[in-house]
């Protein structure tokens, strides 16, 4: 790990602080406001825009509300356009989500543990080339993936979307170090004492103790399919298998193809705003599994 | 998560800071006799890792070997499909499009990352200081845009930017600014930068933040009693004690640079003429993909892009060896 000096601190003069404190204070302070009002600006922009109907979103201030609200109709014709695509593509995305999530969690948990806790043959050059792994982007890899996948006739298939998110190297990692950090030998030693076989040790003992981790790995892989796009937008072909982020894509799309008066501005809209809150609910209620994960990623 | 908060600081911090479970006992101390685990089931550590191994060899080793190879090739509607070497990568470091792309994103990385990371630097030494209710909800917004697909994020701001109906066009002409076309050929890397800024400050800030966190409390109040001010405390003693995160902050930041797409793809419906199908290289090779079948020579840039970013990662991560602290 790193070892970095404390740096020689010069004394400063100590007389004259509380003013200037005081002065830091309400700077810091305008800072925060302004900041904060700058990143709320799209969700406020979203929130209002979601309420106005389509003559309404172009013809009226963009940043405040405009009665006769339409938030319910827009919802209505979100949910039933072109017999209910939305609501398909939040299934799918769900199913994406869930599925691969679930499924790169088992996997990175599985191998995390045994990187921390068995030899095996080929194990230290697996885990420099898990290393290597994390650093290859994963756009240069969908498009070869795909010619390979239609090779096997997978293309366009859930599958498609859900199997090369299985591999999530950084969630290995991460299982490793913390497998490491808070799973003595000498716990496992002891099951094994009383008799318990390898799995019986994995299963009853690491497990529990590496809830936290698995939720982490769990969260993080969730959000990462759920807000892919690059990859489905290269796999799929077919809209009834779209997740909503290439579903929403598409109708912005047909939108700005036929520009202007256009109903599937507001459906895009209302779909946005539909789309993001399950994320920031979640991410507001597991905030502490998240900054777990992240400091993990910034600091080893 | 303190266990995993532990990790950066255990160089730093004293051992009672290391979350024990009450059996923790130095890792030399084994079992007087008895055969470790390590080395008695060699077979079941190979079993647990195989699904890792084998999701490892199908989507990561065959893609790239396959990319590899398709990028030796070389088809035409009249030579059919033969082996050419390096012709194609020959190509792409000659081709104009492929060439203005890297200058574009480039220039992007060069003036937008350390505008981003600065603000995210700032925003943690904030709240690492100070505790009011504000900040809290600083740190909640702030971090906000990160659950954010950045499809949605780029949908969101290309509504804000129109000038038809959006609000900046009404703003800049009540301020007397008139006409103002953020989506035009001058604004638009700004536009996009203002996206990605949006999208990304918020979760730097927080992988900062939690670096900074992790710090011993010990040295600022050595620091305090030595007179240093909030500020000089941030500058000579937070932000060299961090630099092992901003290090990998700024490097997971280029890596997605390169690799830039969502963004000027959701854009290119708003704005066809200014984002052109090259305007990233990674855009560049979906394109020709995806519109012109080129496959071979889009698995050419789809290789040189990801070898660079792999490479020059790598090499980044040993020059910075002592700072990141990835081992």
């Amino acid at each position: 790990m790193t070892t970095v000096a404390a740096p020689a601190v010069t004394a400063a003069p100590a007389t004259g602080r509380r003013p200037s404190a005081a002065r830091g204070r309400v700077t810091v302070n305008v800072v925060m406001v302004a900041m904060i009002l700058y990143f709320l600006l799209p969700f406020w922009w979203l929130v209002v825009a979601a309420t106005k109907g389509n003559d309404a979103l172009f013809s009226t201030a963009a940043l405040w509300f405009h009665s006769p609200g339409s938030f319910f109709t827009n919802l209505q014709q979100l949910f039933t356009y072109n017999d209910g695509e939305y609501l398909r593509w939040m299934g799918n995305t769900a199913i994406y989500a869930g599925v691969s999530g679930v499924g790169a969690t088992a996997v990175a948990t599985l191998a995390g543990y045994a990187f921390a806790k068995y030899r095996f043959p080929g194990r230290n050059l697996l885990f420099s080339s898990l290393l290597g792994a994390i650093m290859v982007p994963a756009t240069a890899l969908a498009i070869p993936t795909y010619l390979l996948l239609s090779k096997v006739a997978l293309t366009n298939t859930m599958w498609a979307v859900i199997l090369p998110q299985l591999l999530n190297p950084f969630g290995v990692y991460l299982v490793r170090v913390y497998v490491q950090e808070s799973l003595p030998d000498e716990l496992l030693e002891a099951a094994r004492m009383d008799g318990a076989g390898e799995l019986r040790v994995l299963w009853s003992v690491a497990l529990p103790t590496l809830k936290p981790a698995l939720v982490t790995v769990l969260l993080f892989s969730m959000v990462g399919t759920w807000n892919n796009f690059f990859l489905p937008l290269v796999m799929l072909n077919n809209d009834k298998l779209f997740p909503l982020t290439v579903g929403l894509q598409s109708w912005y799309e047909g939108a700005m193809i036929q520009s202007g008066a256009n109903a599937l501005f507001t459906l895009v809209i209302a779909g946005s705003l539909v789309a993001i809150l399950p994320l920031i609910v979640t991410f507001l209620l597991l905030q502490r599994y998240w900054r777990g994960g992240l400091t993990v990623g910034s600091l080893k | 998560m303190s266990l995993l908060r532990q990790q950066g600081s255990t160089a730093t911090a004293p051992p009672s800071a290391v979350p024990a479970r009450g059996l923790r006992t130095p890792v030399t101390g084994r079992r007087p006799g008895g055969l470790s685990a390590r080395t008695r089931h060699k077979g079941m550590g190979l079993l647990l890792v195989s699904p890792f191994l084998l999701l490892f060899l199908a989507f990561l080793v065959a893609p790239l070997c396959y990319a590899f190879w398709l990028s030796l090739r070389t088809s035409t509607l009249v030579g059919g499909d033969h082996f050419s070497w390096f012709a194609n990568y020959q190509q792409t470091f000659t081709d104009p499009q492929f060439l203005s792309g890297v200058r574009r994103v480039v220039v992007f990385g060069v003036v937008q990352i350390p505008l981003m990371l600065g603000l995210a630097l700032l925003g943690a030494l904030i709240i690492d200081e100070v505790t009011s209710r504000l900040a809290k909800v600083f740190r909640m917004t702030l971090f906000m845009p990160y659950a954010v697909p950045a499809v949605i994020g780029a949908l969101m701001w290309g509504f804000l930017y129109s000038p038809t109906f959006g609000p900046v066009n009404s703003i800049s002409h009540s301020l007397g600014l008139g006409k103002v076309d953020l989506l035009s050929h001058a604004l638009m890397l700004t536009s996009l930068g203002n996206i990605v800024t949006w999208q990304w400050t918020g979760y730097n800030m927080i992988v900062l933040y939690a670096a900074l966190q992790g710090l011993p409390r010990e040295v600022y109040e050595a620091a305090k009693l030595d007179g240093a001010g909030q500020l000089q405390t941030a500058l000579r003693i937070k932000i060299p004690m961090i630099s092992s995160a901003m290090v990998l902050a700024l490097m997971f930041t280029i890596i997605g640079t390169l690799q830039f797409f969502t963004e000027p793809r959701v854009l290119e419906h708003s704005a066809s003429s200014v984002i052109t199908p090259d305007y990233t290289p990674n855009l560049y090779a979906y394109n020709l993909a995806f519109q012109y079948s080129e496959f071979n020579y889009s698995a050419a840039i789809s290789f040189s892009l990801g070898a660079v970013v792999f490479i020059g990662s790598y090499f980044f991560l040993f020059a910075t060896r002592k700072r990141s602290g990835l081992k």
